[in-house]
C-alpha cells in the first residue's frame, strides 16, 4: 500500500531552487531512505511531507488522495510523525513522563482527575519492551539515557501513538557504530510493525542494512532511484560519494591508490 | 550458581534502583539540613522542645511556607516573581481601604482583594509571555511598581503609612476566624495559618505530581520548547503559576491585615528572596524543572526554626541572616551533588 507519494514535487525559497521534480513512494512496511550530502535537499524534502513547508510543484499524494499539508499538526492527524534531528526532550523528567507529555492518559472525575500513572508507567514499559528496548527503570530522567535510546523512546512514542508514516531526520548522524546499530534496529521494529518508515541519512551504509527504496538527491534533483534488488551497496556508495567527481578528486590527489 | 549470582545481581540493581530513587528526590537535602538545624536547637535553646516554643516555631514557618509553596511551583516552571513579598502588602491594603472606604462588610474587601491580586498575577504572567522579557525584570518592574504604589496610595487615601483600624466592622470576627485564629488542640496553640499551610502543601503536591497541570510545570521549566512542539499550553501554563503566587500572596495578605487589624503600607520589601530562599533550600532547581512543594515547606521549617531557634537558644539575633546564608549555599551544594550521583548511577 502507497502511504505517501511524491510526484515530480518542487520547492523554490524565492530565487532558489531547493527542490525539483523529485518523486518518492513510502509504503506500508517498508523503509524508504533519502541519501544525498548537506544541501541535496534532504531537509526541504521532510519539511513537506511534514507539513512544516508547502510544496510549490508538482503532487503530493496520502493514501492515493492529493493534498497539502498546512501544518505539522495536519500531518501528524493523518498519522505522519516525524523525529527531528535535535530530538525534542525534557532531560530532568522521568522517560514515562516524557513517553505521554502532551498527550497524558486520565481518569477520574472533578478535581479529582488524575494522570493514570500506572497506565502511563506500564505502557511506556511496554511499548518500548515492544520494538525490543528493555528499559530497566522507566523513572529514570530521560537525560540519562543514551542518544540512541532517546530515539528509540521517540520512535516508539510515534508508534504508540498511531502513526502511519514515522519520518526520522539522520538519526545516526550523531552516534557512534553500535548506538547507530541500536537504533536501526529499532527502525527495522517499526517496520516490522507495518509503519512506513522514510529514512533521511548521509551514510549509504546504513541506508543499505535496512532500506527497501533508495532515492538519492543532489543541488535538489533526483539522480537515482532504486529498489533494493536493482542495486549493490558498491553502486549506491559510489553514486552517494559523487561518482566520477570522486574519481576525478582521486585523480587531482595524485592518484596514490591505483599506484 | 548462576540463578544464585542472578538472583544477587538482581537484588543488587532492585536496591540500588531504590536507592536513587530516593537520592533523586529534591527534598532530600533539604531534610538533612532540617533535621541537623533541629538537633542542635534541641540541645542548644533551653524549652525549645517545649510544645509552645514548636508552635511559635511553626507559625513562623507557616507565614513563610504559605508563600513558599507557590513560589516553588513556579521556580519548578522556570520562573521568579520578585513581586510576591510586596505583593502580600497590597493584598492586605486593598482589602483593607476596600471596606473602610466604602464602609462595608469585610468580606467585600476580602473579595474585591481577591480579584485584584489574581489579576496582577495576571498581568504578571502576560506580561511574561508577551514581552518574552526574562521574568526577573518583568517582576522587578512589577515589584518597584506595587512597592510605590502602596505607599502612594496609602498616604494618599488615609494620609498617613498605615491604614485604619477596620476591627470595629461588620464581619470582622469571622474573617479574622478564618485566617488569623488561635485554635487550642490538646492545650497546644495552634495558629489557623498552619492549617493554611499543610493544605496548600497538600493541594500543590497533587497537582505537581498526578495532574496533566502538573506534568506541564515539569516540562515548560526543563525545556519549554521540546514542551511546545507536543502541544503543551507553554503560556497558559506560565500565566496560572504567577495567579498561583497572587493566590498565596493574597492569603498571606488577609493573614496580615486580620492579624492586626492595620497595615503598614512599607511592609513586604524582602520577603521575596525569602520565599525563594525557601524554595530553592527545599531543592528546587533554580533554572527549573525540578522540585517539589513538600521540600519548600521544610526549606519554610528550616528558615522558622532557625529565626526563633536563636532567640530561644538567647543568641545575638544578628546572626540570623548569616546562618540563612550559610543554609542556602549549603543545601544548594548538597542538592546539586546529589542530583549529579543520581544521574550518574545508571
Amino acid at each position: 500500500m502507497t502511504l505517501v507519494e511524491l510526484t515530480g514535487v518542487s520547492k523554490h525559497y524565492g530565487s532558489v531552487r531547493a527542490l525539483d521534480g523529485v518523486s518518492l513512494e513510502v509504503h506500508a512496511g517498508e523503509i524508504t531512505c533519502v541519501l544525498g550530502d548537506n544541501g541535496a535537499g534532504k531537509s526541504t524534502l521532510i519539511k513537506i511531507i511534514a507539513g512544516l513547508h508547502q510544496h510549490d510543484g508538482g503532487v503530493l499524494r496520502l493514501d492515493g488522495e492529493e493534498t497539502r499539508l498546512s501544518s505539522p499538526r495536519e500531518a501528524l492527524d493523518r498519522g505522519i510523525a516525524t523525529v527531528h534531528q535535535d530530538l525534542a526532550v525534557v532531560p530532568l523528567m522521568p522517560v514515562w513522563r516524557n513517553f505521554f507529555l502532551g498527550s497524558e492518559p486520565r481518569k477520574g472525575a472533578g478535581p479529582f482527575k488524575r494522570l493514570d500513572v500506572d497506565f502511563m508507567r506500564r505502557t511506556t514499559r511496554a511499548e518500548l519492551l515492544r520494538l525490543g528496548i528493555d528499559l530497566r527503570d522507566v523513572d529514570q530522567p530521560i537525560g540519562t539515557l543514551s542518544g540512541g535510546e532517546r530515539q528509540c523512546v521517540a520512535i516508539a512514542r510515534a508508534v504508540y501513538f498511531g502513526a502511519k508514516v514515522l519520518i526520522l531526520d539522520e538519526p545516526t548522524a550523531a552516534l557512534g557504530v553500535k548506538q547507530s546499530g541500536m537504533v536501526l534496529k529499532y527502525v527495522a521494529a517499526a517496520r516490522d510493525e507495518g509503519l512506513g518508515v522514510v529514512l533521511i541519512t548521509h551514510n549509504p551504509h546504513h541506508a543499505y542494512l535496512v532500506g527497501d527504496r533508495f532515492v538519492l538527491l543532489k543541488r535538489g534533483t533526483t539522480v537515482g532511484h532504486h529498489t533494493r534488488d536493482r542495486i549493490t551497496l558498491e553502486e549506491l556508495t559510489h553514486q552517494m560519494a559523487g561518482g566520477s567527481e570522486l574519481e576525478a578528486l582521486s585523480h587531482e590527489l595524485g592518484g596514490r591508490d591505483r599506484g | 550458581m548462576n540463578a544464585a549470582t542472578d538472583g544477587i545481581r538482581e537484588e543488587r540493581f532492585l536496591q540500588s534502583a531504590s536507592a536513587r530513587r530516593l537520592l533523586s528526590r529534591p527534598e532530600l537535602g533539604s531534610v538533612v539540613g532540617a533535621v541537623a538545624v533541629f538537633v542542635v536547637f534541641a540541645l542548644a535553646a533551653d524549652g525549645f522542645l517545649r510544645a509552645s516554643s514548636l508552635s511559635t516555631v511553626l507559625y513562623a514557618s507557616s507565614t513563610i511556607g504559605i508563600m513558599a509553596v507557590p513560589v516553588a511551583l513556579l521556580m519548578i516552571g522556570g520562573e521568579f516573581d520578585l513581586s510576591a513579598g510586596v505583593l502580600v502588602t497590597s493584598s492586605a491594603l486593598i482589602s483593607s481601604m476596600t471596606s473602610y472606604q466604602l464602609t462595608a462588610n469585610v468580606w467585600v474587601g476580602v473579595g474585591v482583594s481577591l480579584l485584584a491580586t489574581l489579576a496582577v498575577g495576571a498581568f504578571n504572567g502576560f506580561l511574561l509571555t508577551r514581552t518574552r522579557l526574562p521574568s526577573f525584570i518583568v517582576t522587578l518592574g512589577t515589584f518597584l511598581m506595587l512597592t510605590g504604589m502602596n505607599l502612594g496610595f496609602t498616604k494618599l487615601i488615609d494620609g498617613t503609612v498605615s491604614t485604619k483600624t477596620i476591627a470595629d466592622m461588620e464581619g470582622f470576627p469571622a474573617a479574622h476566624a478564618v485566617f488569623a485564629s488561635t485554635l487550642t488542640v490538646g492545650g497546644v496553640d495552634v495558629k489557623v495559618t498552619i492549617l493554611w499551610w499543610l493544605a496548600l502543601v497538600a493541594v500543590a503536591s497533587w497537582i505537581l505530581l498526578r495532574t496533566r497541570a502538573g506534568n506541564w510545570i515539569l516540562a515548560v521549566g526543563g525545556n519549554a520548547d521540546a514542551a511546545r512542539a507536543v502541544g503543551v499550553p507553554v503560556a497558559r501554563t506560565r500565566v496560572a503559576l504567577y495567579m498561583g503566587v497572587a493566590l498565596g500572596a493574597w492569603i498571606s495578605g488577609q493573614h496580615l491585615l486580620f492579624s492586626y487589624d492595620v497595615v503598614q503600607s512599607g511592609e513586604g520589601v524582602g520577603n521575596e528572596l525569602i520565599y525563594i530562599i525557601a524554595a530553592v533550600i527545599g531543592g528546587c532547581l533554580i533554572t527549573g524543572g525540578h522540585g517539589s512543594a513538600v521540600g519548600s515547606a521544610v526549606g519554610a521549617l528550616l528558615f522558622g526554626m532557625t529565626s526563633k531557634g536563636i532567640v530561644f537558644a538567647e543568641w545575638n539575633p544578628d546572626w540570623f541572616k548569616f546562618f540563612l546564608g550559610a543554609m542556602l549555599l549549603l543545601a544548594t551544594l548538597l542538592n546539586h551533588w546529589v542530583r549529579k550521583r543520581a544521574e550518574a548511577a545508571k
